[in-house]
């Protein structure tokens, strides 16, 4: 087992950032101007990237599949962005920020790269302001806070419940102002396919043009891989439907390791399922469980007669309903972390009480909320009698003022009004913390390879906390990458242009071909989402919110058999050299087919439950946590980075061990 | 109104590329749930179309969840069809009846051309961008605090509204001069209502319009279409906004 070289400074952790800065060799002006990087994906990572990078002088070469860069699912995040700014007086800190993330990542992620993070994101706030983001203000004129999940200060700042968007719009004119200039080179509508490696390090990659079929080559002295997470190998997740992992994957076969791919987020409070159909799922914003209650029918007869339609929810008295997180977890009740609001979510409805037609569901209630505001608003109007009309009138409207929103797209997707009968949720796949391995320079095991965002793996563990996702993926591109990548370019101004007409580029160019052609060519008998459909049924039952053993080791098998049949029955209509989504799904099915097995063996060696992932062998036996996720911190304290090896299954592990000097570790409870 | 199981006629434009003639072509799908989202009906009939080993009906979608602004149907004549303030990815089909014929076609404009079936290109719009849709500060996060320059709430939440429009297009689409006032005026208007935005203000109005111009949007004469059309319910108080903003960038130094 060889031991991964994480290249983290020495030193206090609180100047490991600046010494890095004050030691690394820099590239001059002049030399910059004949250095070519490219950027693949435009999101918050990788649109600050490469709007950062242009800035300093690199010639940029950038790729999304979208339209547009603007359109990347960065766009998506609803809630805020945190930063230590401490505008609250709340006493938050850099090393608070840094303390929740690593309590929060349930101790499995790197040190370093968290404090790191924690300390930049001040200059986020203060650069998305200067680029004329509209964060929300209070009367005086200054920026406001909301307090997230997990934490005992405010300090996540927001954009209505749009902050992705605006953060991303941010990006996207930091991105346009260098395509004026020319330093950014922009190809949407473009889809890597494989990286190409000249002795040993990464100089470019095959691209095809969506709207052309063309397969193009592009050379570069260093690749950037920002191309997000691999939620929708479930089939159903929050994603978007072209979010993908080729980018990521094709970089792990040809030698990146692949780290922690079953930390995986399950978001408790979206929109479940309707049926067959289905082709996404929608996330409401965590915050709605500041307010809303979390129940199931205490008796299966109530579930029947609400499932068969001739009892409503309103219609069960308070006695007859199981607020089964208040019930568990008296100290947290409904604000426990998502991981653990999902799994109590999953256990009531597989013990057959969930309260929709396809048993995937549990209420969301707003009905105390309503009446507690309510009797406030009355007590603040001087209203002494009024009715229980009035009354849910008042509460109601404050309800409105703060979730109006959610409410609105609620009753859009469902059809039913959530101020008059209870929501339906359901968990679903949201967030990878899992991804492509990189050192403290965010760099992957190819030399000249950087992975950043959500496609590293690199600062929240094993769990996520709310509106840290917008902070990472803005800090690696912005404040981090830009000096780390400098310190690699700086041994390339010598260089000179990369050509395109070598061996290498020949070799990459026609494997990407020859894949292409065999799915235009063979004339199977089932399309790419049948089998995309069947992985993700796979991957959600058994590895999903809980698993075993014998699950993930019959998911191996299944996922195995699954891309043996793919290969041979896939059909996709069409040519190659024509817009042609079949072809573009397919290809990135076929990587997802790998993936899913590399992320179910991942499982299966990991045996302690921490974060997102839990083991049903692993739980605590007996005293007050008993049932509960247990970490196994002596035998699992490590990153778990995978070498490819021809089968996703056989990969070879290597361990990075974990190291916690300034942080002690602890159960998380909740109770 | 709505029904569990609904049979449909769709007549869909659909063209090969964009240097051939399109056409509208009948298809016929069945057991559509009310439930379903519009392109969730759309993926039915891509199914069964696979399922023949015909080509299936190209469109623009991605987050599905009404925020991304890449889908872009014209549904029954109307921009992301018969809801208000929605997408098309948030339509669903309870908005329409068992036994209904749907026409549906591409954005149609001259800076919108088709790429394929319902698939247009909007690469105009990120030129208008290119143009001015950004505040020139560089991004070393060497500025001022945050908080430095207070902004009015009000002023803020402005932005804001302004700020939230996805470049989906349907105000262009939905035009009958197929301006682009609204897209290019929330834009002005999120910047001119910020003091980050005021040291450029007079060339990004003029160097915005110059590049809309170029690329053949049409003229705006107030009809108010694109507001009533916008999923994201931008007021046309923008276009106004603008005009006042290039007026008085036109006549000033």
């Amino acid at each position: 087992m060889s031991t991964l070289d994480s290249k983290v400074p020495k030193g206090d952790i609180a100047d490991k950032w600046t010494n890095y800065k004050n030691k690394i060799d820099l590239v001059n002006p002049a030399n910059k101007r004949n250095i070519d990087v490219i950027v693949v994906g435009t999101g918050l990572a990788g649109g600050s990237a490469a709007a950062t990078l242009a800035e300093l002088g690199y010639n940029v070469k950038a790729f999304c599949y979208q339209d547009s860069p603007r359109r990347a699912h960065s766009i998506a995040a609803q809630g805020g962005i945190n930063a230590a700014k401490n505008y609250q007086g709340d006493g938050d800190s850099a090393y608070r920020l840094f303390y929740d993330t690593v309590k929060g990542g349930d101790y499995r992620s790197r040190e370093a790269n968290v404090y790191r993070l924690a300390e930049v994101s001040t200059n986020i706030i203060d650069q998305c302001v200067a680029q004329g983001v509209p964060f929300a203000r209070d009367y005086g004129g200054l920026l406001d806070n909301r307090s997230f999940g997990g934490v005992l200060v405010s300090r996540t700042f927001y954009a209505k419940g749009q902050t992705g968007q605006q953060l991303l719009l941010g990006c996207y004119s930091a991105m346009n102002r260098q395509i004026a200039r020319g330093k950014i080179e922009m190809h949407n509508r473009h889809e890597m396919l494989d990286v190409v490696k000249v002795d040993g390090k990464a100089r470019g990659i095959i691209a095809r043009n969506l709207v052309t079929g063309e397969i193009e080559r592009h050379s570069a002295h260093a690749v950037v891989i920002a191309s997000g997470g691999y939620g929708n190998v479930y089939f159903l997740s929050t994603n978007a439907m072209g979010s993908n992992t080729t980018a990521a994957w094709k970089v792990h076969k040809k030698g990146a390791y692949f780290a922690n791919p079953c930390y995986t987020q399950i978001h408790p409070t979206c929109i479940p399922r309707s049926g067959d159909y289905q082709s996404k799922l929608t996330l409401m914003s965590e915050s709605l469980r500041n307010d809303g209650r979390i129940w199931v029918p205490k008796n299966l007869e109530d579930v029947e007669a609400i499932r068969n339609g001739t009892k409503k929810p309103t219609d069960l008295s308070e006695e007859e309903r199981d607020y089964y997180l208040e019930r568990r977890y008296p100290a947290f009740g409904n604000l426990v972390p998502r991981d653990v609001a999902s799994r109590a979510a999953k256990e009531r409805c597989d013990a057959g009480y969930g309260v929709n037609a396809t048993g995937e569901a549990v209420y969301l209630d707003f009905k105390s909320a309503i009446e507690r505001y309510g009797k406030e608003q009355a007590k603040l109007q001087n209203l002494d009698n009024a009715s229980q009309e009035k009354i849910t009138e008042l509460g109601a409207a404050i309800v409105k003022a703060k979730y109006g929103n959610l409410f609105q797209m609620y009753e859009k997707i469902v059809a039913e009004d959530p101020y008059k009968t209870p929501m339906m949720i359901y968990p679903a796949t949201h967030y990878t913390m899992g991804g492509v391995w990189v050192d403290y320079n965010l760099m992957t095991t190819i030399p000249g390879c950087y992975a950043i965002g959500e496609a590293n793996f690199s600062d929240h563990g094993a769990n996520r906390l709310g509106a840290s996702a917008l902070m990472q993926g803005l800090a690696d591109g912005y404040f981090v990458l830009p000096y780390t990548i400098g310190d690699y370019l700086s041994h390339d101004i010598r260089t000179g242009k990369i050509p395109t007409d070598t061996p290498e580029f020949e070799a990459a160019e026609k494997d990407v071909k020859e894949r292409i052609e065999f799915f235009v060519n063979n004339k199977g008998t089932h399309s790419v989402d049948y089998y995309h459909k069947i992985l993700g049924k796979i991957m959600w039952e058994k590895v999903g919110m809980s698993r075993n053993e014998t699950g993930l080791k019959e998911a191996i098998a299944e996922i195995k058999a699954l891309r043996e049949d793919f290969w041979k029955n896939v059909s996709v209509p069409g040519g190659s050299d024509q817009v042609n989504a079949e072809l573009e799904k397919a290809g990135r099915v076929a990587d997802f087919l790998e993936l899913g097995e590399l992320f179910a063996t991942d499982a299966l060696n990991r045996n302690e439950s921490c974060g997102g992932h839990f083991r049903e062998e692993s739980v605590e036996l007996d005293g007050e946590q008993k049932g509960e996720a247990k970490r196994k911190d002596d035998e699992y304290a490590y990153v778990a980075a995978w070498e490819y090896k021809g089968e996703p299954s056989e990969a070879v592990l290597h361990k990075e061990q974990l190291e916690f000097n300034d942080i002690e570790l602890k159960q998380r409870s909740y109770k | 109104m709505s029904q569990e199981s609904m049979n449909l006629t769709l007549k869909i434009w659909r063209q090969a590329n964009a240097s051939v003639k399109g056409e509208m072509v009948e298809y016929k799908v069945s057991e559509i749930s009310d439930h379903m989202s519009f392109l969730e009906m759309m993926d039915v009939l891509n199914e069964q179309l696979v399922a023949k080993n015909e080509e299936p009906v190209a469109f623009d979608h991605d987050c599905r969840e009404g925020i991304c602004g890449s889908c872009s149907m014209h549904i029954n004549g109307e921009s992301h069809g018969p809801d208000k303030a929605v997408t098309t990815c948030q339509l669903h089909m309870r908005s329409f009846n068992d036994g209904d014929t749907i026409h549906i076609e591409p954005w149609r404009a001259k800076a919108f051309p088709v790429i394929k079936d319902l698939m247009v290109d909007r690469s105009s719009f990120d030129r208008i961008q290119h143009a001015g849709g950004f505040i020139s500060v560089n991004t070393s996060g060497n500025t001022q605090d945050a908080n430095a320059i207070p902004i009015r709430k009000e002023d803020a939440d402005m932005a804001m509204d302004a700020a939230t429009c996805i470049g989906c297009g349907a105000c262009v689409a939905t035009c009958k001069n197929a301006s682009a006032m609204l897209f290019v005026g929330a834009k002005v208007s999120q910047f001119a209502l910020l003091p980050q935005g005021q040291v450029e203000a007079k060339e990004r109005v003029q160097n915005m319009v110059a590049q809309m111009d170029k690329e053949g949007f049409g003229a705006c004469t107030n009809t108010g279409a694109c507001e009533v059309e916008c999923p994201k319910g931008i007021s046309i108080s923008n276009i106004a906004r603008m005009n006042r903003e290039y007026l008085s960038a036109t006549i000033t130094k």
